[in-house]
């Protein structure tokens, strides 16, 4: 296997992945695994630790939410309503492992070769937060992720490390895993949270957020694997430690990376936050065939793309991909060379959100499938010459807040930047298409306007 | 055609009536086997509702009966006090519930960005025409082998990706193709 980090990294979340006792918990323990959550409960008794004190840890780390959109992980943490105010009601942990962004394998890994890693995590937070029950929503094509993280935590339960009175702690903690059934939406927090309890994944109106109102009408925090991947090193090494990765205060921490499309080496790299594309790109042993590059989506199928002058000097996170009016996102890259057919990829993944729009807002159900309908006509050959512009009027109509969450702005991000940065690409398929009388339009104000807010980094 | 001033909506269009709900029926009565329900009852122990189990317990129904049918609805909606209709709401959001019989291996082929870019489309048409031009989501008349197109799998280093059944299958090619449905008993 290829090194997946850079050259003299000390990998810190992938640093058990390779080795073949990973997913056990005695390798787990002989790596000196759960000795942040021993040293926790331990130190209840004497107040050496308190749920404070790890949240104010994961607070000064800096840490940023890892699914997607970079929120800080310890901010939110305090938006759960103490307890004079949410009176009896039980608070919920919920790990999102509902991996199903286009271009997004990072938490796979997590799940199949380090599990324990994610349930160390998962405790801590939970103490942090107060939590007696946390739930791990897998999604459903990960059946043997499902099968792993079970078996690791019918074995944290055999060694005391779940249960009541942890430890001798007082501690009570409990965790399920649950396992989805295939909906993308699921990923977003409010429809996670439905969709743990019995019903359809559908976004809910927020507020009130989950960590006032979640699962089952009681506050609940919603974090990505590898966010609570990093509560556990934060407390194993401290705040100040995490911060020596990255950039600058507010993009922290070690990182993954998952790189796929035109690369040689497609995989998830570990690196620390704010690493330059191309170190990365290089990393991954360059464009494929040594071609050139021409496109690049920076986090997932959502974020808009980016062409190759954007990303020749643009920093891996969260601030770095935003100053170039894209979004670091799940951190998926997805890499296009010269031979890639942006119409076509633009037509592709419409087809992803026209599927799996959950149908509740009608600007989305109706507007994803609208979308992938004119962009298939287009790519077959029988566009018509206003099509580009319907095309930016549709999606100008869907986003911004038109909608209960923001599937359609994620929906729309592709087609517009798409559009906007490969345009001529577009009019090649319509100078192609079968009407003789054929001509191209001049860009009409519509465009304009959309290039415009673009420019200010607004989707429409 | 029946109906008229006074007849119900959907008895004239031949819908379903009040209370009941549009699953195919397996034609006979379904219950769980004693593993299963013990399974079940487990999984009550795991949530503060006993709703909140409906999306595993469907799990439980799909890995006993092969799929969804009308009769499983309705088991799967007394088990846990729901209504059929909710319960065939809920299956029919998620896309992993099979909604009829389905071969018995399910090749499930990712189209997805990474795996379009890799080609997917072209070995999933591929994959149909060598099993007889299947459709998407038909079966083939030996019943070995359903096809079908899904969303991204999050295997997007080993594109084209596949899944059949609960299995991971990396990089499927024109190339491989043979070999891999050869290696698919």
């Amino acid at each position: 296997m290829s090194a997946m980090w850079p050259a003299g990294y000390e990998p810190v979340l992938l640093a058990r992945v390779s080795r073949p006792d990973s997913r056990s918990i005695d390798g787990y323990l002989a790596d000196g695994g759960y000795a942040s959550w021993k040293k926790v409960l331990a130190g209840i008794a004497t107040g050496e630790w308190t749920p404070a004190k790890v949240t104010e840890m994961v607070k000064a780390s800096a840490l940023r939410g890892r699914g997607g959109a970079g929120f800080p992980c310890g901010l939110k943490w305090t938006f759960v309503p103490p307890k004079e105010k949410r009176g009896n009601k039980p608070v919920y942990l919920l790990c999102n492992a509902d991996e199903s962004e286009p271009g997004t394998f990072k938490d796979r890994v997590f799940i199949e070769k380090d599990p324990h890693q994610i349930l160390e995590g998962m405790m801590l937070a939970s103490f942090a937060l107060g939590v007696k029950h946390a739930y791990l929503y897998i999604r459903g094509e990960m059946v043997h992720g499902a099968e792993i993280l079970n078996a690791a935590v019918d074995e944290a339960y055999q060694k005391g490390l779940l249960g009541k009175n942890v430890l001798g702690s007082g501690i009570d903690l409990d965790i399920t895993i649950h396992r989805g059934a295939g909906a993308y939406i699921g990923g977003e927090e409010p429809a996670l949270t439905e969709s743990l309890e019995e019903k359809r994944g559908h976004p809910r109106v927020k507020p009130p957020f989950p960590a006032v109102s979640g699962v089952w009408a009681a506050p609940t925090i919603v974090n990505n694997v590898e966010t609570l991947c990093c509560v556990k090193h934060i407390v194993d090494r401290g705040a100040d430690w995490f911060k020596g990765y990255g950039r600058n205060e507010k993009n922290t921490g070690p990182k993954l990376f998952c790189i796929s499309g035109h690369v040689e080496r497609p995989g998830v790299y570990e690196a620390p936050m704010g690493i330059p594309f191309m170190e990365l790109l290089a990393l991954a042993g360059g464009v494929k065939g040594g071609r050139k590059l021409k496109a690049v989506i920076p986090g997932g199928s959502s974020a808009p793309m980016l062409t190759a002058a954007e990303v020749a000097n643009m920093p891996l996170d969260f601030d770095g991909v935003a100053a170039a009016k894209s979004m670091l996102g799940s951190a998926a890259i997805i890499v296009m060379d010269e031979t890639a057919d942006i119409p076509k990829a633009v037509t592709n993944i419409s087809k992803f959100y026209a599927h799996e729009s959950c149908g509740q807002c009608t600007p989305c159900r109706e507007g994803t499938p609208w979308l992938n309908k004119m962009l298939k006509r287009l790519v077959n050959g029988q566009g018509k010459r206003q099509d580009i512009d319907l095309l930016l009027q549709i999606s100008g109509q869907m986003g911004n807040g038109m909608t209960i969450c923001v599937f359609a702005d994620a929906a729309i991000a592709p087609v517009i930047s798409g559009i906007t940065k490969f345009r001529a690409e577009f009019e090649a398929y319509l100078a192609k298409a079968a009407s003789p009388d054929f001509a191209l339009s001049a860009p009409s104000d519509v465009t304009k306007k959309v290039a415009e807010r673009m420019a200010e980094g607004i989707h429409c | 055609m029946s109906g008229g001033a006074g007849t119900p909506v959907s008895e004239q269009a031949g819908l379903p009536r009040e209370g009941e709900h549009g699953a195919l029926s397996a034609g006979k009565a379904v219950s769980f086997s004693p593993k299963a329900l013990a399974r079940f009852e487990k999984l009550l122990t795991r949530y503060p509702t006993k709703q909140a189990a409906l999306l595993p317990t469907l799990w439980i129904a799909q890995e006993e009966l092969g799929w969804i049918s009308r009769e499983a609805v309705d088991y799967v909606a007394s088990l846990l006090g729901l209504s059929p209709a909710f319960v065939w709401g809920v299956t029919t959001f998620y896309t992993m519930y099979n909604r009829a019989p389905v071969g018995k291996h399910l090749i499930q082929f990712c189209t997805s960005i990474s795996c379009h870019l890799a080609g997917a489309e072209e070995v999933f048409a591929e994959c149909r025409k060598r099993l007889g031009d299947l459709k998407p989501g038909e079966t083939t008349a030996d019943g070995r082998f359903t096809v079908i197109e899904v969303e991204c799998l999050a295997q997007c280093d080993k594109a084209p990706a596949v899944m059949v059944n609960d299995d991971d299958c990396a990089i499927i090619t024109k190339e491989n193709l043979e070999q891999f449905l050869g290696g698919l008993k």
